[in-house]
């Protein structure tokens, strides 16, 4: 006999502990207990909330550290939680050269360290149409730019990753045709456009090897694929330089890669996204995809007079 | 062989020869049901839906390889498993149909708009739709009836399956981003058992 009904939330409702629990703001010691469930080499970070945190609600840890695109580690959303545990992300140095009055060589340590450390919690759009919203810890592109004092002829940006096959298996998978180091580009203005962003850590500790340790770039209205991951040089251009997803297959991956739901993938659309994290079949939900994904006060003045489709 | 003699050397045998169908039916269903299961439980990841479509493709294409492998299989080893075909190729085909519905339903909600756009402009999609309606005629007629109704013309019909198979395997290749060790070996499954049917003929009695 039932004599009293209350409305009771859908499981994909209610907040993952592990989550909850994770969230810096409400309990000091949470971060140790984050820890211990995940990525046991993580470091705690000295963070501090940035002006884009915004009111998002973050992924869940354990779907942003384990499903991920990272081909250097196998081409499985699985494999880089699975097969990056031979990679050795310290010691590390970044060099920012090119044309750059002051070039410049960075231990990640000092990086690691560094005060300029802030939490951006972004939304990330991948050009495979899924979404997720993570909490990154990390340091504004601008300011490292700076320090190197760009010279006036500097146009665009180059990243180039690491190449090591003997700790990415990956690597050594011929099939795919993918040209190794990855590399990535942007343009000079939106390398220094305040939103994007050199993280060091998610979820306030430091990069798991699966999400780019230790050093990876992160431009939230770019599709995911331009957030090179293990970052080691960067360097200052007067031309375009050429992006390892453009290389492959130019028709489908562009340059700018902008986040646009009126330009279609040729196999897909790009109008809607899947939300990850609900982890039931039945229960999946698809959201509209946001217009620079959402970043578009910030940004759109980038792109004024500049036909989309065709700089797509 | 005699049948008696059949019967007393392995009666299980002779029984599932006769009854095979009741077996092996339910069997086809069971990576279907498992992933519904799974989904159900959380078991299917971060991205249930993308998984559970694809999953279910990736049936449909193998069943098509293996229906498609049986004729070369006797042809070369002389293993004769040619009334599997119907099996294989029904499950085939229920596959590639539950692919299509989770593809419309589970992933686009019915969203006719996109799926209509999906269908007039990504060959993509059109590829693997074409290979699903080339299936229609080969399952419906997959029976006795039908058979003794189109005679010779029934052999031609079920031909549909060789450009079915390509089809199927373009729009499996253009799945991933790129060429891959997992897609690499089905892709080359696919060369090998349409290939052999070119190959020379190997008379039995022959010295080669």
């Amino acid at each position: 006999m039932v004599l009293f009904r209350y409305p009771r939330p859908l499981p994909s409702e209610i907040t993952p502990k592990e989550m909850y629990l994770s969230r810096r703001s409400l309990i000091g010691g949470a971060t140790a207990l984050g820890a211990l469930t995940t990525a046991a080499r993580a470091a705690a970070l000295q963070t501090h909330s940035g002006p884009y945190s915004g009111s998002l609600t973050p992924t869940p840890h354990d779907d942003v550290t384990h499903y991920n695109n990272f081909y250097e580690f196998g081409m499985d959303k699985g494999d880089p939680a699975a097969h990056s545990q031979d990679f050795h992300p310290l010691p590390w140095t970044l060099e920012i050269t090119g044309l750059v009055r002051k070039p410049v060589r960075l231990d990640i340590d000092q990086l690691l360290h560094s005060p300029a450390i802030e939490e951006r919690i972004y939304r990330m759009r991948c050009v495979e149409a899924w979404s997720m919203v993570i909490p990154w810890d990390g340091i504004p592109l601008a300011s490292l730019l700076k320090d190197a004092d760009p010279d006036p002829k500097a146009t665009h940006v180059a990243f180039e990753s690491v190449l090591r096959p003997s700790e990415m298996p990956g690597q050594n998978e011929g099939l795919s045709g993918i040209q190794w180091p990855y590399v990535e580009g942007l343009r000079l203005d939106e390398a220094m456009n305040p939103l994007t962003l050199l993280a060091l850590g998610i979820y306030g500790e430091t990069l798991p090897n699966q999400n780019g340790a230790p050093i990876r770039l992160v431009v939230p209205w770019k599709y995911g694929f331009k957030g090179i991951k293990s970052i080691q040089r960067i360097r200052l251009l007067d031309h375009e330089p050429p992006t390892t997803w453009n290389r492959l297959a130019s028709d489908e991956y562009g340059f700018y890669a902008n986040v646009n739901p009126q330009v279609d993938h040729p196999r897909w659309s790009q109008a809607t996204e899947r939300v990850i994290g609900s982890h039931s079949l039945f229960g999946a939900t698809r959201q509209p995809t946001l217009m620079f994904n959402g970043y578009g006060e910030q940004v759109a003045d980038l792109y004024r007079g500049m036909d989309l489709r065709k700089n797509f | 062989m005699p049948a008696d003699e059949a019967r007393v050397i392995s009666p299980m045998g002779a029984k599932l020869k006769k009854h095979w169908r009741v077996v092996f039916y339910p069997l086809g269903m069971t990576p279907a049901l498992w992933l519904v299961w799974q989904g159900q439980h959380g078991a299917l990841g971060a991205d249930p839906v993308n998984v559970f479509e694809r999953s279910l493709g990736l049936w449909a294409f193998r069943l098509l390889l293996v229906c498609l492998a049986l004729a070369p299989l006797r042809r070369f080893t002389g293993l004769n498993l040619l009334r599997y075909r119907r099996l294989t190729g029904l499950l085939a085909f229920f596959y590639a149909s539950l692919h299509l519905l989770a593809y419309a339903g589970l992933d686009h909600g019915f969203d006719w708009s996109v799926l209509w756009t999906d269908v007039t402009h990504r060959y993509f999609i059109i590829f693997g739709m074409s290979a699903l309606f080339m299936l229609i005629p080969l399952a419906q007629t997959s029976n006795m009836f039908s058979m003794r109704l189109l005679k010779r013309r029934w052999k031609l019909l079920h031909s549909l399956i060789f450009p079915a198979a390509v089809l199927a395997g373009i729009h499996f290749f253009l799945s991933f981003k790129t060429l891959n060790s997992v897609s690499a070996p089905y892709l080359a499954a696919l060369a090998i058992v349409l290939l052999s049917r070119f190959l020379p003929r190997f008379q039995a009695g022959s010295r080669l």
